[in-house]
């Protein structure tokens, strides 16, 4: 008794004190550093209300609210009926499709925008629609992971009692799944929206001059006016919208409380079941499927014909690089191999202590994703310069990807691990089991499938984070999406079809890297 | 609630390890061999001239990209006199003033110099100029060979009626060659005449986007791969050299043709930062980027043109691309004091 109270401060102290210290350092520091540099003069802190207060800070603002809200909810409803088949049923290929949903998630922003201006109808491309359809586009994989993950946990007698009942599907939905699904999906949307809220490259390349969110004003502000009071202001409202944010949807979550069971074997669709499935994740597939086969077609074309140069190419050296630029593969699996582990590592920590109620953490951990790339890359600059000049070094590639992965680790979990029944552990206690036991052969293989979630998405995440990592990589160790940026600012017919080449390429190894990870944890865990 | 998370614990300190592997794998030992060189996204050098360099100096080069011209001079200005960097090149004239103003840079003299064109060499002791470039109006050749309209000549010609909602250019408070337009009509139709110029563009259907890559690769026609539909670009001198150079399959004569009236001439600088690691090899650097060598390899990798007098062009350059002979160009200190008002007066003309 002694002995695992013991362990359980201990556990207790790691549990929290891993993902604060690494938080204080990577994320604190710099932020204070850059703000101490925007809004202390002579000493003296100078706050900028006034320009809070300017009559294009408000139109920003009020725009970055809106258009995020309307993202949100038109996700939610494109994403769920995929969410639910992939939940329910078990059928042929369900592990493709699940790999598939996270291929928009992890492309380049400048390259769905590319494939999105080329499928949009001419005047529909500089709309706020083609922002919002965008926005949908990459966080149906948040949505169908997140949501989906909890959703196939749930007991579907549940639901069948309540058909027996004589409830209607519709009333089944909403009077027993909705409910039972809130949590998941409060934590879903509070992603989705922290992600519109804080868009930046779909903002640039769809709405052109036109449409600013915060996050493309503090970059004018910071990166091109050097004006660092005005860029700190807006970083400082962002910071603020994005820890409310977290702090309601934290309540919202807790509120609906988390009464969810094991699943038994998922089962095979039949009768109507069968036309539902099909129908939702053919139609989910053919919108997810329009904008990578626009850019297949695209790394496929030359000249008038089709061919493989492009991707042969990739084998030659080019001006556009300062490595040929398959190198860049290499680089972005070992930095977002390297960014997995660290999320893994903070994020399960992290996980553990939010499931044990220290929810503050969980609204700490979620910030990175509202701090602006562009400020926290100023703070790395004057924050990392001695003793050890982490500035121009490689590690912090992976450092910054994996704090904008953790949340994700985290969000997976978090539902699992509040999921687990105690009874089952205390009943596999009375049988006998040793702690260790309880843990290796009741608890973790009901973690199995939601730690692979957290891996996959973690992986995803920093495959495709460009924000911070262009500010931080080497010119000779580009990451693929840096790569493809450099390839893409560059005229000429072979310099798009080389990045429209690295872009495939980056599917596919997102795709076969979510499907592996998928495959033996699972695999695993249901033996 | 009990979990208990030994058993994760152990999972994750082997993938912490393997993480921490990883990254330390990737770093080599940081000694005071190498010289660091901060630049703006559109540099670039042959490996060969790279290891040539590293060979003759025994420091290996590396290079930092940092955003565009402007980007790139914020971010070395919030680092002045702790720079993350030894050198830094890509100061063109448009930024010249911040950069000496910001207090940013040693003075340098290399002796490589006297081989520069002096056209090129009059801006100050702290910087070094490297090459020069001209941003010019693109046209697609085969749009207009279709529908039988002559390609505009002049900057007055764009607002006249057949060319209406045929021009795209580039938002000057975000893209370094739509601030190079900007300047080029400034210093063409004067103080007095500019903004009716650009409500004349405006009223005759002139697109602004935010950038060049959008611009050139998604508005413009004549790009390779590009859906544009506009034949008229702001771009650069050596674009249609560059079509040619990257075409996915041998071609005669360019796509596109640059317009030799309203070029304007970029001059970009180096400079050796104040607080360098390695001062030394920053100025070996700079000297360098003055040799022969360098000079040469200028236009293929970065398609613009060489400061050092008598270095001969790439062949494609000759054949397809311009060096204009007159190009617009306005002072520094003119620049300086004027550009946020003038962008500022631009974007009420033509976004509002």
């Amino acid at each position: 008794m002694d002995r695992d109270r013991r362990a359980l401060t201990l556990g207790g102290v790691a549990t929290v004190g891993v993902p604060v210290a690494f938080l204080a350092v990577f994320f604190a520091w710099p932020l204070l550093a850059i703000l101490e540099r925007s809004l202390v003069s002579d000493g003296k802190l100078d706050l900028p209300f006034d320009v809070l207060t300017r009559r294009s800070t408000l139109d920003v603002a009020w725009f970055t609210l809106w258009q995020a809200t309307a993202s949100t909810a038109l996700t939610l409803v494109a994403a769920l009926p995929l969410a639910w088949a992939l939940a329910r049923f078990s059928f042929r290929g369900r592990a493709l499709v699940e790999a598939l949903v996270l291929v928009p998630f992890v492309l380049p922003t400048v390259v769905v925008a590319t494939a999105f201006l080329a499928l949009l109808p001419d005047g529909a491309e500089r709309t706020v629609w083609a922002i919002l359809l965008a926005h949908v586009f990459f966080n149906v994989a948040v949505v169908v992971r997140v949501v989906g993950a909890f959703w196939a946990g749930l007991d579907p007698r549940l639901d069948d009692a309540a058909a027996t009942l004589g409830a209607t599907p519709v009333q089944r939905h909403l009077r027993v799944t909705a409910p039972l699904l809130a949590p998941a999906l409060a934590s879903a949307a509070s992603i989705v929206f922290l992600f519109c809220f804080t868009s930046f490259g779909v903002i640039v390349v769809l709405g052109g001059i036109r449409y600013a969110t915060l996050e493309v004003e503090i970059y004018n502000q910071a990166a091109r006016l050097f004006d660092l009071r005005a860029a700190a202001a807006l970083a400082l409202l962002q910071l603020a919208a994005v820890g409310a944010t977290v702090l309601v949807s934290g309540r919202l979550e807790r509120r609906l409380g988390g009464a969810a069971s094991r699943r038994g074997p998922a089962p095979r669709p039949i009768g109507r079941d069968r036309i539902r499935v099909g129908l939702a994740v053919g139609c989910s597939l053919a919108l997810l499927a329009l904008p990578p086969l626009a850019l297949v077609l695209r790394s496929l074309e030359v000249g008038d014909g089709y061919g493989l140069d492009h991707y042969a190419s990739l084998l030659d050296e080019t001006p556009a690089l300062l490595v040929v630029p398959w190198h860049a593969l290499l680089n972005s699996l070992l930095f977002a191999g390297a960014a997995t582990a660290i999320a893994l590592v903070v994020g399960i920590l992290a996980a553990v202590a939010v499931a044990r109620g220290r929810r503050g953490l969980d609204a700490l951990l979620m910030l990175p994703l509202g701090a602006s790339a562009v400020m926290l890359g100023f703070g790395f600059l004057l924050a990392f310069d001695d003793p050890w000049d982490l500035r121009t070094s490689a590690a912090i590639v992976p450092i910054v990807q994996a704090l904008v992965a953790i949340p994700f680790v985290v969000r997976s979990l978090v539902p699992a691990l509040r999921a687990l029944e105690v009874r089952l552990a205390e009943a596999a206690a009375v049988l006998g089991a040793s702690p260790w036991q309880v843990r290796r052969e009741v608890e973790l293989p009901l973690l199995a499938r939601p730690l692979a979630v957290a891996a996959g998405l973690a992986f995803a995440v920093a495959l495709g984070e460009f924000g911070a990592t262009v500010f931080v990589a080497r010119a000779d160790r580009p990451t693929v999406p840096v790569a493809i940026f450099r390839f893409l600012g560059r005229p000429g017919a072979d310099n798009v079809g080389t990045a429209m080449a690295l872009s495939v390429a980056l599917m596919v190894m997102v795709t076969a890297v979510a499907l592996a990870s998928e495959r033996s944890l699972v695999g695993r865990g249901s033996r | 609630m009990t979990i208990r998370c030994k058993g994760l614990l152990a999972l994750l300190a082997i993938l912490g390890a393997l993480g921490a592997a990883g990254c330390s794998g990737s770093e080599g030992g940081e000694a005071p061999t190498d010289v660091v060189l901060l630049t703006h996204d559109s540099f670039a050098i042959s490996k060969q001239v790279k290891a040539a360099f590293e060979e003759e100096s025994g420091l290996t080069l590396r290079i930092l990209q940092g955003g565009d011209a402007n980007e790139m001079l914020n971010r070395a200005l919030l680092t002045a006199g702790d720079p993350q960097a030894d050198v830094i090149f890509g100061i063109d004239d448009s930024v010249l003033s911040r950069a000496l103003a910001g207090d940013l840079l040693d003075e340098y003299a290399s002796d490589e110099l006297e081989q520069v064109d002096p056209e090129y060499d009059e801006a100050d002791d702290h910087v070094t100029p490297i090459d020069h470039g001209e941003v010019c109006l693109n046209v697609d050749r085969a749009w207009f060979a279709g529908r039988g309209v002559p390609p505009p000549s002049t900057l007055e010609s764009l607002t006249e009626p057949r060319y209406r909602n045929l021009l795209v250019v580039e938002n000057p408070a975000t893209s370094s060659p739509g601030l190079a337009f900007l300047l080029a009509t400034v210093d063409r139709f004067g103080e007095d005449g500019w903004e009716a110029y650009w409500r004349a563009l405006r009223a005759n259907g002139v697109l602004a986007v935010d950038g060049w890559e959008e611009a050139y690769t998604q508005q413009f026609s004549g790009a390779a791969g590009s859906p544009g539909k506009r034949p008229i670009v702001v771009s650069y001198a050596t674009s249609p050299a560059a079509e040619v150079i990257f075409s996915s399959k041998p071609l005669e004569t360019a796509p596109t043709a640059a317009i030799e009236d309203g070029c304007y001439r970029q001059v970009e600088y180096a400079g050796v930062l104040r607080g360098a690691a390695n001062e030394g090899g920053a100025r070996a650097l700079i000297d360098f980027m003055l040799s022969e060598r360098f000079q040469a390899d200028v236009p293929g990798s970065m398609f613009v043109y060489p400061v050092r007098a008598g270095v001969a062009l790439p062949e494609a350059f000759v054949e397809h691309a311009i060096v204009p002979e007159d190009p617009l160009q306005l002072p520094a200190d003119d620049i300086d004091e004027n550009r946020d008002r003038w962008v500022a007066r631009w974007t009420e003309i033509v976004v509002r």
